[in-house]
């Protein structure tokens, strides 16, 4: 059984974040890029069920929409144990058009599920899943904290409020994933790194699809304010209660 | 000229960045603290692949290259010199010296489980009156005919307790002088040996170091590296290489202590301002940013010529000197700059400027790493 996996890339997070052209635009000259941390949860569990002898899962496969400067990171799941990457050749735009594009790759396609994490770190919409389940006509299932198997059927386990539940789909389903469902990204190994060059990553054509959202302008939070030090917990209620008026 | 990484050598580092990060860093204070042995991130770090991963993937190795390996050592000892100094005998001293040396039996049987990280190696020069003077071995290899007969002692041994393969130096034919030393693959749980208590170090104390006691160990002849009485020379070339893992241990731990420094130079204020506006500690910052960018160059070079095939043993000498000197005074300056907060074990630069004091010691001190410079100079090869 095939996994596929969605991953987009963010700017690493220690990136100082600046604009250019009077705030309309991010200014990416000199950001790290990397894998957005909830798809590389997403990654790392499809790694672990295809690793795990005891389920159906023997194949993962890495898809993103993005520029050629998106391969490092895709290599980079490659070097964690995705078998294959694809990269649909289009900057992402906005969330609409980044379904799209996923949508128009993985219809049809031959797979168990297709997991995406819940968002992206960068612009944080939570939009792209549920379109893409839309898109697909596929079920959507969120937030997902495990995956177990009844046979070669996916069995998938939600959390809810004050418990679990338990569902099963007919067909594939797009889940859509948050911490939790793995502990913490997999580091790749030596092996891994040296052998992701020899992994098959397949460049294809973007298709024609216009972005529904246009970003106006920008505007970076407020420096942090300095830190006032209380010695008691009487300071502290006072400073809330006259200062900040929060009680 | 060109320092741009490649894209494989920039996810060993964010791996090893990574795993240090989340990990090395929660329990780091207490392993210093008690003298604990990291036994479980060695297993960890080895099944990722660091343990063994300058060898050639023939023999179950990494097969990443130098540069790739001063990125990691970096990066670890920025967090854990103890892991660092560990992961570095076992590459650049035990590990290539075995797959540079040794015989293909010796590297099927020994080399193997070595770069898998399933055991771990162990290099035993120093004797209690051999360091730096590395001539002087007392420890005695008397050739039986069909094995060695091993008497003697070896102290400052760096995963002397947890090692289960040794790679000893000792003295065959003292009438050759160091024509007459050999370099022996000694199993560590072979009859005879004696392993001292743990030493009670200053720094790197989450590190095993032991004196090693032979009394009439039998060593087969089969498991001598190299001719009669190549041990010396084994010793030397073995060493040039892991002054470059050394090297790189001190940038990280200086990298480590600087970084620490920034950050708390950025958020403590005195005055009305944060400290790194106060050109006192703004100087200060300056100088230690430049330092280790230039003991970087320094390691990046070295590694660079290793890799190239190139001599390498009087860049590794400047690399380990420099880094490790400089080490001493950043990691000195970045408690200076903690004030009283450096001085308690909380905010860790204190654990870095007691880690970077060994690395100016061992592998080969400061001082000898001037001498190797020196005589290059003299004999015009600098």
């Amino acid at each position: 059984m095939k996994v596929l996996v969605c991953m987009s890339y963010i700017p690493d997070t220690t990136t100082k974040i600046r604009f250019r052209e009077d705030n309309t635009q991010l200014d990416d000259t000199t950001i790290q890029w990397v894998i957005n941390p909830w798809d590389e949860l997403a990654l790392t569990r499809a790694v672990e069920l295809k690793e795990d002898a005891g389920t159906p899962v023997d194949e993962v496969e890495i898809v993103m929409v993005g520029g050629v400067r998106c391969e490092p990171i895709l290599r980079k799941g490659l070097a964690i144990g995705a078998d294959k990457a694809t990269r649909i050749d289009v900057e992402p735009l906005d969330a609409f058009q980044t379904a799209t594009q996923l949508a128009a790759y993985l219809q049809g396609k031959d797979c168990g599920f297709i997991v995406c994490g819940i968002e992206s770190g960068d612009y944080n919409e939570a939009a792209v899943g549920g379109m893409l389940a839309e898109l697909l006509d596929y079920a959507s299932v969120s937030s997902v904290s495990s995956v177990q198997f009844d046979g070669v059927t996916p069995i998938y386990q939600r959390d809810v409020a004050n418990g679990k539940e338990q569902v099963k789909v007919d067909g594939p389903a797009v889940l859509i994933v948050q911490k939790g469902f793995a502990r913490v990204p997999k580091i790749p190994n030596m092996r891994g790194i040296m052998t992701a060059r020899s992994k098959p990553l397949d460049v294809i054509p973007a298709i024609e699809v216009d972005p529904l959202v246009e970003f106006v302008m920008y505007t970076a939070p407020p420096s942090k304010g300095g830190v006032k030090m209380l010695n008691t917990p009487e300071e502290l209620v006072r400073s809330l209660s006259d200062e900040a008026k929060l009680i | 000229m060109n320092f741009q990484l490649t894209e494989e050598q920039i996810m060993i580092q964010q791996a090893a960045r990574d795993y240090a990060q989340r990990e090395l860093i929660q329990d780091v204070i207490e392993r210093d603290e008690k003298a604990i042995y990291p036994t479980e991130h060695i297993r960890n770090l080895a099944e990722l692949g660091f343990l063994g991963m300058l060898v050639d993937p023939r023999y179950d190795g990494g097969g990443m290259d130098t540069v790739s390996y001063v990125l990691a050592m970096e990066e670890l000892s920025k967090v854990d010199s103890s892991v660092g100094v560990i992961i570095s005998v076992n590459n650049s001293l035990v590990c290539f010296g075995l797959e540079k040396y040794g015989t293909e039996e010796q590297k099927e049987k020994f080399l193997k489980p070595l770069a898998r990280g399933e055991v771990t190696g162990a290099f035993l020069l120093s004797e209690p009156g051999a360091g730096s003077d590395a001539t002087s071995q007392q420890t005695k290899a008397i050739d039986m005919g069909d094995h060695y007969l091993v008497n003697g002692v070896k102290n400052w041994i760096t995963n002397g307790h947890t090692a289960s393969v040794y790679l000893l130096i000792a003295q065959t034919d003292p009438a050759k002088g160091h024509h007459g030393i050999n370099a022996l693959i000694v199993d560590r749980h072979a009859d005879g040996i004696t392993v001292g208590p743990h030493e009670n170090k200053m720094g790197m104390r989450s590190s095993d170091t032991h004196s090693v006691q032979f009394t009439d160990v039998k060593v087969p002849k089969e498991n001598r590296i190299g001719e009669d009485g190549f041990g010396f020379k084994f010793a030397m070339k073995t060493l040039e290489g892991g002054r470059i893992g050394i090297a790189s241990q001190a940038l990280g731990i200086a990298s480590g202590a600087y970084e620490l420094a920034c950050k708390y130079a950025m958020e403590r204020k005195t005055f009305g301002k944060p400290i790194i506006r106060h050109q006192a500690i703004a100087f200060k910052l300056a100088d230690m940013a430049t330092e280790i960018e230039a003991a970087r160059f320094l390691c990046m070079k070295a590694a660079w010529l290793k890799d190239q095939g190139q001599p390498y043993g009087i860049a590794s000498a400047m690399a380990k000197q420099y880094a490790a000197d400089m080490a001493m005074r950043v990691t000195t300056e970045a408690v200076q700059i903690h004030g009283g907060y450096g001085y308690v074990k909380e905010y860790h630069v204190e654990r870095l400027m007691r880690d970077a004091k060994l690395t100016q010691i061992y592998e080969g001190t400061s001082e000898i790493q001037k001498i190797v410079v020196s005589r290059a100079i003299e004999s015009g090869d600098v």
